[in-house]
Parts: structure tokens; sequence; C-alpha cells
């Protein structure tokens, strides 16, 4: 508000009313355009790089597109269809991305919706050094996940690295083959996940249990319930749409991984920590099949629209 | 999130507290020592990072990590971090142009298909970005821009991310703030400029500084658009030196820390905008 007071005193030569509704009348003229040119730039780079890429997606997806033939032909739901009969060439390829995006979606959101929890209460009282360590939590997920990649690669190479190097140190064993066997190849990509990522998670979980009232746990203390009652019948409760964010959004995180197996276990062993997200560019970007690529990413987004949508029916039964 | 509340056993005793702080200690080390260990091994010798075990710290200290990325024909690093800070700032200026512009359209002013076009940006939020990741290719390259610099600035700010979040701020913001200034003559493009803006400023920092670490960090698309060792930013070409360095750990960590650097440091000097940032983004849900 000071602001505008000073645009005014600024100006100093209020206009007469007459003049000033003038004015207003012209300002609402040229207004007409005015919300469009607002939104012009934005809007060329959405229609371009937002929508387009949609529609040009299922066009793809019912061709043969591929970047170094000239003739693409139509093929109708060819694509579609080789992905879901067992005798084409992709079938099997295709599916193993879908089972390892699968298990590492069901074995990675659990942890990053529950340790971030637990650090989100833990640093949920005022005590001196709480925003320090807040910020040191949440310092690997500022980093890339090229450099996370590579880092861990190194920390669990089987000889050279500091993760054996450790259990040995405390009597466990110390020759772990973390990024070429299973199951240490789902371990090694889960654990580097929740140390990669708890920090995010963690500061949306504060920011939700700071809107919860004071007044709550006061009561239930009063009311004599204990610190697992209150988290049950204050935190939990209060923490609903936030957990329903918190939950969606990791589904989405942990199915869309690519970075981690490209880089930390290479797909190994074999290719059964390829992801679906990998399997696609590959596709369509190394092996030129952009067509097929392309209905594999229509598959895809539809997989995860159908969890996101069992998710949020989910949720909001239990609200009842 | 600057006031604390405390919620859960405030008032702790003696032996409640050194257990609360050696948990906090433990996750500490945790959360650090990979980092610590990146340092630490980008300043050993070839032969030190390939003793089995590794030594805990490097003796001697050696600078043969950081002078084989500095002088390196083959995988030219500094061009690499200069390729990304150019990228990631002029990708930053753009998103706070056009969502600024945007969002103020869309927050402030009244027209045909507002609500459409809102709903249409919001609307994309749900579609994974990986899912588009093919057709954005085949348009990068119909624009010629594979293997240029406008390949990894300008298509991410299609992002409806930006939009909304200054939305939202926008509207935060008193209606009066229009009258007044319209009183006094000003025009929308005056208004957006100096009154709403100025505002603003934490909403726009925010936003450019996750704008900038998204694009430093982004790495499956520049793998698959950038090809010329002179052309790559740093995620692509980390993984350009992998391939080289295999298990020359020295060299390869020392890419780590030139490439983790700039938003560690970021982090430091902007923790409240990025944290405020990411929270903000929990709460809309």
């Amino acid at each position: 508000m000071a602001d505008v007071i000073e645009v005014g005193a600024a100006r100093g030569d209020a206009p007469p009313p007459a003049a000033n509704a003038a004015r207003r009348a012209s300002a609402g003229r040229t207004g007409r355009a005015t919300p469009y040119l607002f939104l012009a730039p934005y809007l060329v780079l959405f229609g371009v790089f937002g929508l387009l890429p949609i529609v040009l997606g299922l066009w793809l997806s019912v061709h043969q597109w591929d970047f170094q033939l000239p003739n693409r032909p139509f093929v109708g739901l060819d694509n579609y269809k080789e992905l879901f009969s067992s005798d084409s060439a992709v079938y099997g390829d295709w599916w193993q991305s879908v089972r390892a995006t699968a298990i590492f979606t069901v074995l990675s959101v659990p942890l990053l919706v529950v340790v971030p929890l637990g650090l989100a209460m833990l640093l949920n009282r005022s005590f001196p050094g709480r925003t320090f360590f807040r910020a040191i939590y949440f310092a690997p997920y500022v980093l890339g996940v090229a450099v996370i990649g590579l880092l861990w690669r190194f920390l669990l190479d089987a000889n050279l690295g500091l993760v054996n190097r450790l259990l040995g140190v405390v009597g466990l064993p110390s020759d772990t083959p973390w990024v070429t066997n299973m199951p240490w190849a789902w371990i090694s990509l889960v654990g580097v996940t929740v140390w990669w990522t708890s920090g995010f998670n963690a500061v949306i979980y504060l920011a939700g249990l700071q809107d919860i009232s004071p007044e709550l746990y006061e009561a239930a203390r009063m009311d004599g319930a204990n610190a697992w009652q209150r988290f049950r019948n204050v935190t939990l409760p209060g923490l609903r749409p936030v957990l329903l964010f918190v939950i969606t959004t990791t589904v989405l995180a942990s199915a869309n991984m690519f970075g981690q197996s490209f880089l930390i276990t290479q797909g190994a062993p074999g290719t059964e920590t390829r992801t679906v997200v990998w399997f696609i560019v590959e596709e369509g970007l190394r092996n030129n099949n952009a067509g097929k690529a392309a209905a594999m990413s229509i598959v895809f987004a539809l997989m995860l629209a159908v969890v996101s949508i069992a998710n949020f029916r989910l949720f909001r039964y239990k609200e009842d | 999130m600057t006031t604390p509340t405390p919620t859960t056993g405030g008032s702790a005793s003696g032996p409640r507290r050194v257990v609360f702080y050696a948990t906090l200690v433990a996750l500490t080390l945790i959360f650090l020592t990979p980092l610590v260990w990146m340092v630490i091994t980008s300043l050993k010798t070839y032969t030190a990072a390939q003793e089995i075990p590794p030594s805990w710290l490097p003796n001697p200290v050696a600078g043969y990590g950081y002078e084989q990325i500095l002088n390196n024909s083959a995988n030219p690093v500094l061009r690499w971090f200069l390729n990304s800070m150019v990228a990631a700032t002029l990708h930053s200026l753009l998103v706070l142009v056009t969502a600024s512009m945007a969002a103020y359209s869309l927050a402030r002013l009244r027209f045909r298909g507002r609500g459409v076009t809102f709903a249409l940006i919001v609307g994309t939020l749900f579609i994974p970005p990986t899912s588009l990741i093919i057709p954005n290719f085949l348009i990068v390259d119909q624009l010629n821009w594979i293997d240029t610099l406008a390949v990894v600035v300008v298509p991410g700010a299609a992002s409806a991310f930006g939009v909304f979040f200054l939305r939202q701020f926008f509207l935060s913001l008193p209606n009066e703030l229009e009258e007044a200034a319209t009183l006094d003559g000003a025009n929308q493009w005056q208004i957006f400029y100096k009154v709403v803006l100025p505002l603003s400023k934490p909403a726009l920092a925010t936003l450019a500084v996750l704008s900038f670490l998204t694009n430093w960090n982004d790495f499956l698309w520049p793998i698959f658009v950038l090809f010329s060792p002179d052309q790559l930013t740093l995620p692509p070409g980390l993984g350009l030196l992998q391939g080289s360095y295999v298990t020359d750990y020295p060299v390869i960590m020392a890419g780590a820390v030139l490439a983790s650097l700039p938003v560690l440091i970021l982090f430091v000097l902007a923790q409240r905008h990025i944290i405020q940032g990411v929270s903000r983004s929990g709460l809309k849900g």
C-alpha cells in the first residue's frame, strides 16, 4: 500500500475528475488487447512446447515414424497393439521396463512418505540450530541427478566404495555388489533416492505441521492423550491434504525415475533396472522409433493418470 | 515457516535432549558424509584413490583431479560450466519475464477466455513432462535447435509452474492497488511494472532461484539434444567424463564438485527462498 501512496504523491498533479473518467474510459478501450498482450509471450512458448507436443505425440503414435526414413506411413493403432501382443519385438523390453518402474515405485514411495515425515516431526519444534539442520537435510536435493548419480556409483563401488568400507569397519560383510546384483541394485536405487529427496518432502510436511493449531495438541494433552495418540488423532488428520499432495507427487516422481538407474546401476543386472522413461527415450531417440515411443509415452501417461486418480479416491474416502 | 511452534515435547529434560541432538547429528552425518567424501576423493592422486580399502584422508593432498579437468580438450569441463551458467541464467530470466506477465494478466485483468486459458495451462501440470520428450525432440529438430544453446534454454520455460506460482502470489495482493494507480492515470503496463512487480520481489526471487536450479540440474533432456563436446552443459558433460575416466575417481569427483559448488552456494545464499518456494508448492495441494 505504501507504494501506491508514493505513486500518487510522486505524480502530485492528480487530473480533474472529468479528465480522469475520460482516461479511465480510454484505458478500458486499449485495455481490451492488453490482457492478451501480457499473455502472448508465454502463450507462444506454451503453444509450441506445451500444447503442440501433446497433439504431435498423438499423431506420431499412429505413424511408423523413423527419423532416418523419408516415408512415415500411417499405421493406425499398430504401435499400441505391439505393446500388448507378446510376439512383437518391443513387447518383452517394454513390459520389463514397466515392471522395473513398478518395483521401484512400490519400494520407494512408502519410504519417501514416511522418512521425511519423521524428519519433519523432529524439526517441528523450536531449538537452537533448527534452521541449520533443516538446511543440511535438504542440501542433497539441490544437487542434480548427474552429480548424485556419479557420486553414488562411486560410493557403492564394491571394491573402492565408501559404503563397503564403512560396513567393513563395523564388522559387516564388505563385499556387497551394490550396483550389479539383485536385490542389492534395487536397495541401492531406493536408498539413494531416499537420501537425495527426503529433505524435499520434509520441508513440505514442515509447512503442513506448522498449520496445525497448537491448541489442538494442548486439548489432546489435557484429555490425557499420549504421544502416539496425539500423532494419530491430531497430527495425521491435520496433515491429510499435505499427505495427499506428497503421496501423489512422490508416486509420479518415482514412476518417472530415470537418472539414478541410468547412472548408478546402468540398468544392471542385465536390463532389470531399466525404467519406462529410459526405455521410451532409448526406443524413440536412439533406435529412431519415434512412433512406437510416442505410443509408449501415451500408454505410460494413462497408467500414471489411473494411479493418481486411485490415490485421490483412496485418500478422499478416508476423510469420510 | 519462520516461526517454529513447539508442538511435541518442547520442554525436553536432560537425557531426552541428548538423544534428540544425537539423532540430529547422526542424520547430519548420513546426509553430509557422501558430499564430504566427494570433496576428499577429488583431492587424492590416482594411485591413492585406487587403494583397497580406500584411505580416509587424501595423503598427499593432490590437485591431480582438478588439473585433469581443467586441461582437457576432449572434456572441456570449464566450457560446460560456462554453458550451464549461461543457459540457467537465460532460462531463469525467460521464465521470470514470460511467467510474470502471463500471471499478471490471469490474476489481475479481466478478459474473455481467461478461465479457459488458465484451465488449459494448469491442466498441463498433470501431464508428466517425460511423456512429451519424443514430440518435443521433433519440434526442436524442426526448429534446427539441436545442439544449440536455445534447446536447453527455451522449451523448459513452457512449464506451467511459474505461471501458477506467480498467479497465486498476485491474487494475494489487495485490489486497491490497481484502483489507486488507475486514478493516478497509470496504465496496465505501468501498474504491472511499477506497482505489482516491486511488491512481488520475494516471489520473483523464489521463482528465479528454482528455475535456475532446475535448469542447472537438468539431465534427461540435454543428453539427447546436445552432442558436440563444446556445446554440452555440465550434467551431460559429467556423463561423458565418467565414460572417459571410468574408475579414475579423483577426476570424476572433481567434476562433480565443480557442478555442485554453484548450486550449493546458491542454496546457502537463497535458502529461505528455496525452502519457502518448496513448502508453498505443497500447501496448494
